[in-house]
This record gives structure tokens, C-alpha cells and sequence, in this order.
């Protein structure tokens, strides 16, 4: 036997906060998948030019002859900015009804200057919403120097493995890489910890301590192997 | 002890409401803070001046009334303690203490320190129930309940509905409260029938009453005296989203 809910509080429910965690936690969770796939992608570099442009232009073959030239690619950018979108929109509503619940002061609603950092805070949980902006920020840069050819510092080149050494070859485009890479890195340590308990897979202390060491895991790989690339041409150990 | 109070004073909701300033002297280390305040509300009415309006009635930490933010911490600076529970011993000579109401735009001040948290009874009357058969009461053990499931059962329903993740929550949100309401009922055979829609029930009224969302940041968990644990927001979370999948859920 189950007891029904009534329409009108059903309705309510699916625009709750938990069902807007869960749409932000899901195009999260694809976000990093996409990102673990892209960080593997930029280490062919180390196999030389020929190899990563040949893998470049590989992307747009998957599928074929089922998809057309550069089907796939287009289904996961499309995958990607449904995600992309959702997960900002979701981000936004709730960030607008932290605020109206806190008078617009959140953590800093009390007279008092004691304690205004909390007790148990993470520095990564409480910067989610900025931190979030400082990587959307810097997408948008990134999309539009090495996808899209737009800015080219180093200059510009048809071939995506001499985008990346022309770029990277220059110290502040590495260090603008550099600072977007920590601040994803705190966005990814508490979100991924964060998608998982969103979606209702944090059951027990010891889960939560794991689910903490997965987020830690996945921050490492991924900000360790998207440092390396840039670092390595900047160095001169790749040209 | 002389100590330092530097108190929220607000007339009415109406009223602008700022902060003052009194001391007190002669605080006995084993008073429990209220007590302290007994004090000073006494001083208060022998001057003719209005006692300070504050929340309490067990002063044994199980009813949930009293609810203090002092120095900006839920129930004050020691983990596990209502206020009514705490002792002036964790404070020093001298000090300066500050105590506020609880803040969340759910939980309009009444007076003073008193805040009106109707919105949470409002929540639990949204589904905190089950149906249960009328007539006599049911033979003992006709319904078994596994040890795991009646423990976290009670580690739920220890909480004391008071409030104080609401106001320690930097989003405003009164998720561990619900997760504790959902998981006390939920985790029960008895509590089945319901499950699905008490929890969408539920968090309906807990955003219709203009709580936030929760972002796992845990400083509930922190200030709540009856050491409710974060997994209750997952599973409040769990139970929200598999309720409003259910085939026929509506
Ligand atoms: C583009 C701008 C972005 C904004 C404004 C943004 C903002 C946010 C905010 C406000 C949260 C909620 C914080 C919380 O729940 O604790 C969040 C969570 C999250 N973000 Fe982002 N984010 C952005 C980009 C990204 C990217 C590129 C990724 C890719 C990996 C990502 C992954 C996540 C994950 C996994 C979560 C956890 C979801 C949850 O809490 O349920 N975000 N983001
Ligand atoms: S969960 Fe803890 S802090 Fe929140 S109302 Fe219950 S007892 Fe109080
Ligand atoms: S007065 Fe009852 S819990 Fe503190």
C-alpha cells in the first residue's frame, strides 16, 4: 500500500532544492567525466605532433560511417551544454533562494564578527558559487583560444598540437592556466563529494569519509594531468 | 565570574532591534548559561527595565525551546549541547559575550531573543505521521523491526526540532532537520505506507516556507545538539527523488 501525495505538493516537490541539487549534481557528474576524457586527450601531446592532430581530427571520425563526419563530437558538445546550462541555471535559482532564506547575508546574517567562518567549513565548500564563475569565465577564454581559434597568443596555427606550444610557450598564458586549474580543482573536491550526496548515495559516516577520498582522487588526477601538458611545453621539454 | 553581555534587544518584529550592552556579576561557574541569564533578568526588573525575552522551557535538553546564537555559534561553543545545557565553566572571567536570535527568514523574531518556528511544525504536519489502525494497541513484536533499522530510527527521532541547523546553515536551509524527520519515519516497517509521500509532502513545505537548499557543507552537523549525522540529508535526498519517480506517486 502507498499513500498518494497531493498534486499540488507534488508539483512543488519537483521544483524543490533536492531536485534542483540533483539536475546540478548529474550535469556535474558528466562535466568531470567529459573533463577525465579531455585530460587524457591533452597527453597525447607527448606523442608528438603527428599523433595528437591525428587524434584531433580522430574525434570527428568516431562513429562513422553510422554518424556523419563530426556527428559524435556534435552529440557530446550538445550532451555537454545541456549539461553545462542545467547545471548553471540550478545554480543560480538556489543561490538566489540561499539568499532570500538569509536576509541576502548568508553566513554573515549575525551582529556578531565571531565565528563568522563556522565550525567545520571547507574552504572549497564555501567558495562553490564565485568559484564557479571564475571557471565559466575562463571556459569562455579557453573555448575561444585553443577551439576556436579567436584570441591566439603565440600566434595563431591550423594545427591543434602548435595551438597548444604556441600558446603554452608563454608564461602568463600558462599562469592564467595555472590559476582557472586551482580554482577548478577546490570546485571539483567539494562538488564531486557533494553530486554524490545530492543524489542520495551518502549513507553512512564511513561512506562520507570515502565519497570525500573519491572527490580527492578525482581532483588530483584530473588538475595533476591537465598541469602537466602546459607545464612540460613551457619548460621546453616538448616543442 | 564578571561577565559581558552584548544582547540582540527588538521590541516587537516590527521594531528595528539592535544590540546592548549589560554586565553581570558574581556568575557562578556552575550555572548553566540560562541560569546566567535569570541573573541578569532579575537585575533587569528590580532597575525596572524590561527582562530580556528568550526561549526555554525542560532546561534538560530534550523539549527544543531554547535557542541561542551566542558568538555567532548555534547553542553556543560546546558540540553536542542545547544552551539550557550549557555551563558559564566554558566561559572566563571577563568575557564578552554576544547572543543573538536564530536567523533564517522562515523564523520571523517574535521579541528579543524569541524567534517563531512555526514553519518546522508546519513541515512535520505536511507528513510526519503514519496511518496506524485504531482500536486496541497491537501484541508486542507482532511488527519486528531489525536492530539496524530501529537504531537509525532513533538516532532520527532524537532530534529536538530546534532549530539550530536553520540558523547555522550559511543557505538557510532546515535540511537536516527534515532528513532526521524523513529517516525517523522512514527507516520504521510502520513508516512504509508513507514513505514516498511524506518525503515529497514534506519537502514541499519545507521550500514553500522559504528555506534554502542544501550544499553538504555540514555546519548543522556542527551545532546540532542532538548529533543528527549528514547521511540524513542523502537520505532525505533518496527518498525526495525516488518518491517523485514512483509509478503513481502523484
Ligand atoms: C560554469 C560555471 C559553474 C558554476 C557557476 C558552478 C556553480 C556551482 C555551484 C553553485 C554548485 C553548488 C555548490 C554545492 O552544491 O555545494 C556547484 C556544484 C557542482 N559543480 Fe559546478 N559550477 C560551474 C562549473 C562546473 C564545472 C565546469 C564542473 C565540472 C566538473 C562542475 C562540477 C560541479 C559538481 C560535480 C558539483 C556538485 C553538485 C551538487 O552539489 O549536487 N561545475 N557548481
Ligand atoms: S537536526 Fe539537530 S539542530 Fe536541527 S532541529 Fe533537529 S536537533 Fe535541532
Ligand atoms: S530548554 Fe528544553 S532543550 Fe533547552
Amino acid at each position: 500500500m502507498t499513500v498518494k501525495t497531493t498534486a499540488g505538493r507534488y508539483g512543488r516537490a519537483l521544483r524543490s532544492s533536492v531536485v534542483l541539487h540533483a539536475v546540478m549534481a548529474v550535469g556535474g557528474l558528466i562535466m568531470a567525466l567529459y573533463l577525465v576524457a579531455h585530460m587524457y586527450g591533452n597527453l597525447k601531446i607527448f606523442s608528438g605532433q603527428a599523433a595528437f592532430d591525428g587524434y584531433s581530427s580522430y574525434l570527428r571520425t568516431i562513429g562513422e560511417p553510422l554518424l556523419p563526419y563530426s556527428g559524435a563530437l556534435w552529440i557530446l558538445r550538445v550532451v555537454l551544454l545541456v549539461s553545462v546550462g542545467a547545471h548553471i541555471y540550478a545554480a543560480f535559482v538556489l543561490w538566489h533562494r540561499a539568499r532570500a532564506a538569509t536576509g541576502g547575508k548568508g553566513g554573515w546574517r549575525y551582529q556578531t564578527t565571531r565565528n563568522r567562518r563556522g565550525v567545520q567549513r571547507s574552504y572549497a565548500s564555501f567558495t562553490m558559487r564565485w568559484g564557479g564563475i571564475v571557471i565559466l569565465l575562463f571556459v569562455i577564454y579557453h573555448l575561444l583560444h585553443l577551439t576556436a581559434n579567436v584570441i591566439a597568443p603565440g600566434g595563431a596555427s591550423e594545427s591543434p598540437y602548435e595551438r597548444m606550444i604556441n600558446g603554452f610557450s608563454i608564461w602568463w598564458v600558462v599562469l592564467s592556466y595555472v590559476i582557472a586549474l586551482i580554482a577548478l580543482g577546490f570546485h571539483l573536491r567539494h562538488g564531486v563529494w557533494s553530486a554524490f550526496a545530492s543524489l542520495g548515495a551518502n549513507t553512512s559516516v564511513v561512506r562520507r569519509r570515502r565519497l570525500n577520498q573519491l572527490a580527492y582522487a578525482v581532483t588530483i588526477v584530473i588538475i595533476g594531468g591537465f598541469l602537466i601538458p602546459p607545464v612540460s611545453i613551457l619548460m621546453g621539454w616538448v616543442r | 565570574m564578571n561577565i559581558t553581555l552584548r544582547i540582540w534587544r527588538q521590541q516587537n518584529h516590527d521594531d528595528q532591534g539592535r544590540m546592548v550592552s549589560y554586565g553581570v556579576d558574581d556568575i557562578s561557574p556552575d550555572m548553566s548559561f540560562l541560569e546566567m541569564l535569570d541573573v541578569l533578568n532579575e537585575q533587569l526588573t528590580l532597575t525596572g527595565d524590561d527582562p530580556v525575552a528568550f526561549d526555554h522551557d525542560c532546561r534538560e535538553g530534550i523539549c527544543g525551546m531554547c535557542s541561542l546564537m551566542i558568538n555567532g555559534l548555534a547553542h553556543g561553543p560546546e558540540a553536542l549541547t542545547a544552551t539550557c545545557q550549557l555551563h558559564m565553566r566554558h566561559f572566563a572571567d571577563g568575557d564578552v559575550i554576544d547572543i543573538e536570535p536564530w536567523r533564517s527568514n522562515a523564523f520571523p523574531v517574535i521579541k528579543d531573543l524569541i524567534v517563531d518556528r512555526s514553519a518546522l511544525d508546519r513541515i512535520v504536519q505536511a507528513g510526519g505521521y503514519i496511518s496506524a489502525p485504531t482500536g486496541s494497541a497491537p501484541d508486542a513484536n507482532t511488527t519486528s523491526v531489525a536492530r539496524k533499522d530501529a537504531d537509525r530510527a532513533f538516532d532520527g527521532a532524537a532530534c529536538i526540532s530546534c532549530g539550530a541547523c536553520v540558523a547555522a546553515c550559511p543557505n538557510g536551509s532546515a535540511s537536516l532537520f527534515l532528513g532526521a524527520k524523513i529517516t525517523h519515519l522512514g527507516s520504521l516497517p510502520q513508516g512504509q505506507p508513507e514513505r514516498d509521500s511524506r518525503a515529497v509532502s514534506m519537502t514541499a513545505q519545507h521550500d514553500a516556507e522559504g528555506f534554502g537548499g542544501c550544499t553538504q557543507i555540514g555546519e548543522c552537523t556542527a551545532v546540532c545538539p542532538a548529533g543528527i549525522p549528514l547521511d540524513m540529508i542523502s537520505q532525505l535526498n533518496h527518498d525526495v527523488l525516488s518518491g517523485l519517480t514512483q509509478p503513481g506517486g502523484q
